[in-house]
């Protein structure tokens, strides 16, 4: 293959994305090849695109049309929450760490690039005081975070996710 | 569009669409090697732009939902994602 990576480099991220991981309350897959193969492959996507498009998408190579597929992806915690593992498997849930569950095919999340236009646009025009996502407050910290559900961890103080609560 | 033949055992016509970085696809083509299944294959991340609105379209005709890997098993079913048994029952009865 033509977009050749040195071991080094490869070793230098996966080094870097595991800390980053532990830091916010995330896990990198246990299995070494396999993560190190999806590592290599973002330094494909990186010589190639400019960023870390995922692996296991296919990326249009303009930025503003893959923001939402650049690693960790916009799909990445909610299939945690759903399936043990991102899209890829490269990111994986402390269940899927522990041996508890396995990783199995995860069917794509990301809408359609029609309806993922019509989301941003409604999101512009949605009317003050609405929100697009439920917001969740850690009762530890009062980290707030805007999604469909909170995360596994606080990335702010690590409180399990059983500590947060509906904020709005 | 240039697909690339991979000798074997012919169950059908088997066609994969495929992406060069993605590890799934990789255990796929892994898979069906191992199986000794006859098939062809795209790296869809390597195709010029047209081939790749060209493969779209193709893909297109099993539903809008586009991931890979991405099997066409003798133009009758799509198997989407590395569904590790379907493809061995694939491999072992044909399509």
């Amino acid at each position: 293959m033509a977009d050749d990576i040195s071991k080094t480099d490869v070793d230098r991220l996966f080094t870097r994305l595991n800390r980053e991981a532990i830091d916010a309350g995330y896990h990198l897959n246990p299995d070494p090849s396999f993560t190190m193969e999806l590592v290599k492959s973002l330094l494909v996507n990186e010589k190639r695109y400019g960023y870390w498009a995922c692996p296991c998408r296919l990326a249009d190579g303009k930025k503003s049309q893959d923001l939402d597929i650049i690693c960790p992806c916009d799909y990445r915690d909610e299939d945690l929450e759903e399936y043990g593992a991102c899209y890829c498997a490269l990111y994986v849930s402390a269940a899927v760490l522990s041996g508890e569950r396995s990783v199995e095919p995860i069917p794509e999340r990301r809408p359609e690039e029609k309806k993922r236009r019509q989301f941003m646009q409604r999101n512009k025009d949605a009317p003050s005081g609405t929100l697009p996502f439920p917001v969740w407050r850690c009762n530890v910290c009062g980290y707030l975070c805007a999604r469909n559900n909170p995360p596994e961890v606080c990335p702010i103080c690590k409180a399990k996710k059983d500590r947060f609560a509906p904020f709005f | 569009m240039k697909y690339t033949h991979q000798d074997g055992k012919n169950v059908g016509r088997i066609v994969l669409f495929a992406l060069s970085t993605c590890i799934w696809c990789k255990k796929t083509k892994e898979l069906l090697n191992k199986l000794n299944v006859a098939y062809d294959y795209i790296d869809v991340d390597l195709a010029a732009r047209e081939e790749k609105h060209l493969v779209r379209l193709e893909m297109k005709k099993w539903g809008d939902k586009i991931s890979y890997p991405f099997i066409v098993v003798d133009d009758k079913e799509c198997i989407r994602g590395f569904k590790e048994d379907r493809i061995r029952e694939v491999a072992r009865d044909g399509g």
